[in-house]
């Protein structure tokens, strides 16, 4: 054998949207059978050069070349049907059809004019099973969790016989326990000679599953490397393209203060059972858990956005009754909200305009007008305050980058002068430099004695910044962990119950 | 200073952004050269004003439900509906009143707002699909009108009443001053309230105004009872302009309030809309039609002409948000 053999090779690949330049002469080399991580800051290309891959971007100029032959990839059917295969960050489900309907979706099986149903039925089953994924393929995808949905995914770019996939950031949405089974997919899928490329931002996990690692920076290549030849520091380093420090700022105790927040026995529907817990002034305390164990849920009954039917919550030792969003912004409750594109931002809102959307009725109105002065003022502090990077700050929020949209949404829930902020996956989908800036300014407000509750999944944000974290698992309480029992190792046996602390 | 604000204006003027405006000079040239001489006549023009106000008024209410992300296809019904009703109401004061006119006027405001609240009802607290809510009250009034008329002519007694919707205020007819005092109000409405500010919030994504502690039933509720009571004042202005109402009025008034509303750049989808550019709309409309019975085209060809440019200006709208 010798040389391995090159499957894929990009060359002075280049990439122009009106006249700006996004990928700048990339150009490597993948080999048949390995996992090349692709990793970079937002904005660094890494989409825009997977979807070229993927053909559903035409490069402006460079060469790829597919098995040694020059290739064109004109669209996305062309991919697929050269074996390459995507499982996309945002799945592209149709959630009224069922499992087997998904993964043959645009390459439906026919007996004659009709669909074969039956074929494709047995055939998705096959393929599940050889993945070694327990699904039915009559189930419909609306019914399926975050990882499962990956799952058919996965299915539906195999069906075609791919012998190149390509991953997507998969794990921005996925717990550790679930991240361990997509590994062990990947693994599986090499054995049986498939190559990928994994995009992701957590260094960690590309130096887990990856061969080699390609690292973009403004649009250019900075390196190829072999992962052994790697730190998580060194890959840091690299992204940002300059010393990379401590992520987080130094941890906040606040044993001793007083209970601002005191939640007893919450329960709503079939999703959250018993819920007790408490949270001091100032302190910055975390909500771990697997998905689906009903920690966002939790917040939203706190927040009225749920129907609590039983629970009582106490702020500053009162009782107080909240039934709608409106009484919890009353009380000096916020609510950061994991789904910021569904849920947090106005797309085609400026960013006055979202920045004062709660605040309007408080703030901003004179003789019943809007003061609109007044809005741009507040708006022009914020982009100050939270280093907001937006070319006008009339432009709508739709084209803004992840870490600027999150931004504009804190400064939205910060001009409502909460005093208890809670933060719902704060830095899901934002680059390394937004998420330091976002866990300097939590730190911030914890010191202003602001209390601060962070839902995360991502385990080294909640170690890194909770001095008391409470475990959910499957609607219930798990378990509360303090100080130095707060570990990658306590959090995952409570989450998952394999064994009690 | 103020030079500079000029220049930098001219600069940043992109035809995109002011596509309305072109369109809206580009179709009064051609108007003026297709009429001429008679268009540019001042009684025509006053005419073509006279003749959209009625569907005109309407279709200010009709984009903030199209905003909230909603649809009214009851209106025409309801304004035969309404009309009807408040001349039964006119006729029990006599011929002469004046009082009873002005209480007409406001007995048709209340009863179209709360003719639009049943439709809100519907759709806000019941989440009921606003397309067939208002699919079944638009054959709800219409039939409630003609059950009550018993199929015929509604007459006034009142001899001053035809004087309300026929009389000129200032060289305009008075349902011209209505289609222009409702239009800036709810301009201001729009754009310089809270309650604008959530309207297109809600429209544009429900979710996120329901996360940012807004009320959106309430205000998904209330474009449709601000609709109802501009289908109030049409009511009047139509009704007392011939002095009666016949049960089969106002039909097709829905198409003619989501046409000047479409062609104004309020989006289908919900989320974005102009009052001024709806008030542009609906006069274009108008305009469209006069140049069709001066160029001597078919009046049963001008329905096809509308139906044409509502496409047309939809596909517009479409490849705008595709960009």
């Amino acid at each position: 054998m010798g040389e391995p053999t090159i499957l894929l090779e990009l060359e002075g690949i280049i990439k122009e949207f009106s006249s700006v330049r996004v990928l700048d002469r990339v150009s490597f080399g993948i080999q048949a059978g390995e996992i090349m991580g692709l990793i970079g800051e937002n904005g660094a290309g890494k989409s825009t050069l997977i979807k070229i891959i993927s053909g559903i971007y035409q490069k402006t100029d460079g060469v790829i070349r597919l098995g040694g032959q020059t290739t064109e990839i004109p669209d996305y059917i062309t991919a697929k049907k050269l074996g390459i295969g995507i499982v996309p960050q945002e799945f592209n489900l149709i959630n009224y059809l069922t499992v087997y309907e998904n993964i043959f979706l645009g390459s439906e099986l026919h007996k004659g004019l009709l669909l074969d149903k039956g074929a494709m039925r047995s055939e998705a089953g096959a393929q599940l099973k050889m993945l070694k994924m327990p699904l039915d393929v009559n189930k419909h995808v609306s019914e399926l969790s975050v990882a499962e949905k990956q799952m058919v995914e996965i299915a539906k770019a195999m069906i075609l016989d791919a012998r190149f996939l390509i991953f997507d950031e998969p794990t921005t949405t996925l717990t550790a326990v679930e991240v361990q089974t997509l590994f062990d997919l990947m693994r599986k899928l090499k054995q049986k000679g498939v190559t990928m490329i994994f995009v992701s931002h957590k260094l960690q996990e590309i130096l887990t599953i990856c061969d080699r690692v390609t690292v973009l920076r403004d649009g250019k290549l900075v390196s190829v490397d072999r992962v052994e030849d790697l730190t998580t520091q060194t890959l840091a380093k690299k992204m940002v393209g300059r010393d990379f420090n401590q992520v987080f700022p130094d941890k906040i105790d606040s044993t001793g203060k007083p209970k601002i927040l005191e939640v007893e026995s919450l329960s709503s529907g079939s999703v959250i059972k018993d819920i007790s817990f408490n949270l001091r002034k100032g302190e910055i305390l975390g909500f771990a858990g697997l998905v689906g164990a009903g920690r966002t849920e939790t917040m939203e009954a706190l927040m009225g956005l749920r129907k609590a039917e039983k629970g009582s919550v106490r702020i500053q030792g009162k009782t107080v009754k909240i039934r709608s969003a409106k009484d919890a912004v009353a009380h000096g409750l916020g609510y950061i909200s994991e789904d910021r594109q569904g849920k947090g931002i106005v797309m085609n809102y400026d960013i006055p305009k979202n920045i004062s959307l709660i605040s309007l009725k408080e703030k901003y109105l004179k003789r019943g007008l809007i003061d609109k002065t007044k809005e741009d003022e507040a708006s022009e502090h914020y982009i100050k305050e939270f280093r907001i990077v937006a070319a006008s700050k009339k432009s709508q929020l739709r084209f803004f980058s992840g870490g600027n949209q999150q931004k504009v949404y804190l400064s939205r829930w910060m001009d409502t002068d909460p005093s208890i902020l809670i933060l719902d996956e704060p830095t899901r989908g934002i680059d390394i430099n937004s998420k330091k800036e976002i866990y300097e300014f939590i730190h911030r407000l914890a010191e202003a004695e602001i209390s601060c509750i962070i839902i995360s999944s991502e385990m080294e944000e909640i170690i890194g910044m909770c001095n008391r974290v409470y475990v959910m698992r499957e609607g219930r309480m798990a378990g509360c962990l303090e100080k130095e029992q707060v570990t990658e190792e306590n959090i995952v046996f409570q989450a998952t119950g394999i064994k009690k602390v | 200073m103020g030079e500079n604000k000029i220049v930098s204006y001219f600069r940043s003027f992109r035809f995109k952004d002011h596509s309305l405006g072109m369109a809206f000079i580009i179709l009064i040239v051609i108007a003026t050269f297709v009429g001429w001489p008679n268009f540019l006549k001042v009684r025509n023009l006053t005419n073509i004003l006279r003749q959209i106000s009625y569907t005109g008024i309407i279709s200010l209410g009709m984009t903030l439900i199209i905003i909230s992300g909603g649809i009214d296809l009851s209106v025409g019904s309801m304004a035969a509906f309404v009309g009807g009703i408040s001349i039964f109401f006119l006729n029990l004061f006599g011929p002469t009143s004046t009082l009873g006119i002005v209480l007409t006027f406001l007995f048709a405001l209340v009863l179209g707002s709360a003719c639009g609240a049943l439709n809100g009802i519907m759709v806000s607290k019941f989440k009921m699909a606003p397309f067939i809510v208002t699919l079944g009250t638009m054959s709800i009034f219409r039939s409630l009108i003609q059950y009550f008329s018993n199929a015929g002519t509604i007459l006034s007694v009142n001899m001053d009443y035809g004087k309300l919707g026929s009389s000129m205020f200032l060289g305009l007819p008075i349902p011209v001053w209505c289609f222009i005092i409702v239009g800036l109000v709810l301009h201001v409405v729009l754009n310089h309230t809270s309650f604008g500010r959530y309207l297109c919030a809600t429209g544009s994504n429900e979710q996120v105004a329901k996360y940012s502690a807004i009320n959106i039933a309430i205000v998904k509720f209330l474009p449709y009872v601000i609709t109802g009571f501009t289908v109030g004042v049409t009511a009047v202005m139509w009704s007392s302009r011939l002095n009666c109402i016949n049960p089969s009025d106002c039909a097709g008034y829905e198409m003619d309030a989501i046409a000047a509303a479409v062609i104004g750049g309020t989006l289908m989808s919900g989320g974005k809309g102009s009052i001024i550019g709806t008030m542009m709309g609906a006069v274009m409309l108008g305009i469209i039609n006069n140049m069709l019975v001066m160029g001597g085209i078919s009046a049963f060809l001008q329905q096809a002409v509308k139906g044409f440019v509502i496409i047309v200006a939809v596909l517009l709208q479409y490849n705008n948000s595709n960009k």
